[in-house]
């Protein structure tokens, strides 16, 4: 009885899964298995896997997703906490959240303005007598302008996720003898996982394939993954070796997802 | 709750109402347009598809004025897109101004009109050093409209004159870490071959291998691989040394004058864009009109001066100032010239090549 009711409201949810999900997902498929003259081929594949310029890629965008990641996780769950913990917190978190208003690509131009050899950066490190130093097109400013930029998406579901904690439990913790650091560490931390992993996901998955940041900051001297498809559906033409990426990639997430999935069986004590 | 549907539904106001000004302001330009089309009829329009900022605005005013007709003014920012945009067909464009390498690909699919000749004017005005070129033979589809070389910018400040005159010169390593490249796998590896004095156009694998090569030599000196960027990094002495149009550099020259443009000696790239008619032309009259306009020395005068690149017209060289007409890296002697070689249409599997090792040049970075 309750199921058949359901139905009509299923009806978007399942339009939009199969016309802005499943079929480019196909589409994407079937285009990785041609070439360039539209012939039936596994040779992309055989290409990723064989050619080390594929690999290393692959090994670089991971690398520094990773790194992002951890970056943003670190700074992002003391921010969080102490967010958490004060009045108007809604407010406070606005302002973090707010950048994420503004376009990604003026956030990426404000950042050469700053790293740049003129820059308020180098300025400043000129004035303290450092003297300029070379910051654009380094990995460090890179990975810098993406944690920057990634920050938010970490930040929102962790806050989330601490806000619900109901606070009788860090209290009872307190009461039976846990020190601050012991209630963060066995109470807190705990319950707030899922917001840790939502925040993962929200931030490795999308750096992964990072590709206008790379150009503009990294100068092309670090290459992504996002980098080869964005040439190779811009300039080759090479629609099959794209796709070919593009899937590997959406696997990739999708083992991320696994990895990092809710695990059900808990009361292990 | 209730906050949360005030939130939405002030959102969904500021929408509606946005949406209503656009309608609005649609409404009325589309009124205007077809009262513009009322006076002068259909066949009074010129549809120009040109590059952004590739033209004198005061040009396609005058023209206007002096033919009566009405010129539809409309831009593209890649070859690619354009290819794209009158292969598909529905659009009215009845002059286009695409690059060398895509007129031929664009004539082998079929969506140029030949040009008739009874109808050209001031063709004696093109220099004859300058037409008949591989992508065109006889000219039979199309007239340039502004040509360049590939060459090298560099910053006074850094760099002198005499240290850099062939493409080899960027691999002294007194440039570690000094040079960007414009990103493009052409031009990469065109700059590869030419160092080793090989075609750029080649379809030699060992010669290509030998480019790459070459240019993995060259890596430790390459400060960044950019796009359109490398303008305003070089402007801002961001870098000492860039690889570059030298369209791109006149930009780059007209804003910082501690610039300059060299053309290195030896082998390079030549580049044309030529105007033609394609397949979507609705106004032939008007098309023929506007290139007559154009090939009048002062018109094209007027319009290398306001765009700075180098015109194939030989009138209007004679009348733009003595320090640009006389210098040999914006209008190289014929002997020079002999040296430079036009991109060409290489197909897909050639193509692919270029790309797969210019790809592999791009991750050779790692410091």
């Amino acid at each position: 009885m309750k199921s058949k009711q359901s139905i009509p409201y299923m009806v978007p949810y399942v339009l939009w899964i199969v016309l802005f999900v499943i079929l480019p997902l196909l589409l994407m498929l079937i285009q990785s298995l041609q070439d360039i003259h539209q012939q039936w081929t596994l040779a992309n594949y055989a290409n990723f896997f064989r050619s080390g310029t594929y690999l290393k890629m692959t090994f670089n965008s991971i690398f520094y997703a990773f790194l992002v990641t951890v970056i943003t996780l670190s700074i992002s769950y003391p921010m969080a906490y102490g967010l958490s913990r004060v009045k108007n917190s809604q407010f406070w978190l606005l302002l973090v959240i707010l950048p994420t208003w503004v376009n990604l690509l003026l956030k990426a131009y404000a950042f050469i303005g700053l790293l740049s050899q003129t820059g308020t950066v180098n300025q400043f490190l000129g004035f303290i007598g450092i003297g300029p130093q070379q910051l654009l097109f380094t990995d460090t400013s890179f990975i810098l302008v993406a944690s920057y930029i990634e920050l938010p998406f970490m930040i929102l579901p962790i806050f989330n996720s601490l806000v619900e904690v109901n606070p009788s439990l860090p209290n009872a913790a307190r009461d039976l003898g846990a020190t601050p650091w012991q209630t963060l560490r066995r109470v807190i931390f705990p319950l707030t996982l899922g917001g840790v992993r939502a925040g993962v996901q929200a931030v490795f998955i999308p750096t992964l394939s990072l590709f206008m940041l790379t150009r503009l900051i990294g100068g092309n001297r670090v290459i992504t993954l996002g980098t080869a498809i964005e040439e190779h559906f811009l300039i080759t033409q090479n629609w099959g070796m794209g796709s070919t990426i593009g899937i590997i990639l959406v696997v990739a997430m999708g083992i991320t997802m696994y990895v990092t999935r809710d695990r059900k069986k808990r009361g292990k004590r | 709750m209730k906050r949360i549907f005030w939130f939405m539904g002030v959102i969904l106001a500021v929408v509606g109402l946005l949406f209503g000004v656009k309608v609005g302001l649609d409404w009325q330009s589309s009124q205007q347009k077809s009262a513009a089309r009322m006076t002068k009829n259909q066949d009074q329009t010129l549809t120009i598809f040109n590059w952004g900022d590739y033209i004198d605005p005061t040009l396609i005013h005058e023209f206007e004025q002096k033919t009566g007709y009405h010129v539809d003014y409309e831009t593209f920012d890649s070859n690619e897109a354009m290819f794209t945009k009158i292969e598909q067909g529905g659009t009215r464009y009845d002059l286009a101004i695409p690059s060398d390498y895509m007129i031929q690909k664009m004539r082998a699919a079929n969506l140029l009109e030949p040009l008739d000749y009874h109808e050209l004017k001031d063709l004696q005005e093109y220099d004859p050093e300058l037409m008949n070129q591989p992508f065109d033979p006889g000219n039979r589809y199309s007239l340039p409209y502004f040509w360049g070389t590939l060459g090298i910018v560099y910053n006074d400040q850094d760099v002198a004159a005499d240290e850099l005159k062939t493409w080899n010169d960027l691999w002294n390593p007194k440039w570690n870490q000094s040079v960007m490249l414009y990103d493009s796998a052409r031009d990469v590896m065109g700059v590869g071959l030419a160092s080793n004095d090989d075609d750029i156009n080649s379809t030699n694998m060992s010669e290509l291998l030998a480019a790459k090569g070459r240019l993995d030599a060259l890596m430790p000196n390459v400060k960044a691989i950019v796009g359109d960027e490398i303008k305003m990094y070089m402007v801002q002495n961001e870098a000492k040394i860039a690889v570059d149009f030298s369209g791109d550099a006149q930009q780059m020259l007209a804003q910082n004058s501690h610039l300059h443009y060299v053309l290195p000696q030896g082998r390079g790239n030549m580049w044309f864009d030529n105007m033609v008619i394609p397949k979507t032309v609705r106004n032939k009259k008007a098309a023929y009109a506007f290139i007559n306009f154009l090939a009048d020395p002062t018109h094209a005068a007027k319009n290398a001066e306001y765009t700075g690149y180098s015109t194939p017209n030989v009138g209007a060289k004679q009348l733009l100032p003595a320090v640009v007409k006389n210098n040999p890296d914006f209008y190289p002697s014929q002997q020079t010239l002999k040296k430079l070689t036009v991109y060409q249409d290489l197909g897909l599997d050639w193509t692919t090549t270029y790309n797969d090792l210019y790809l592999e040049f791009k991750m050779n970075n790692h410091r």
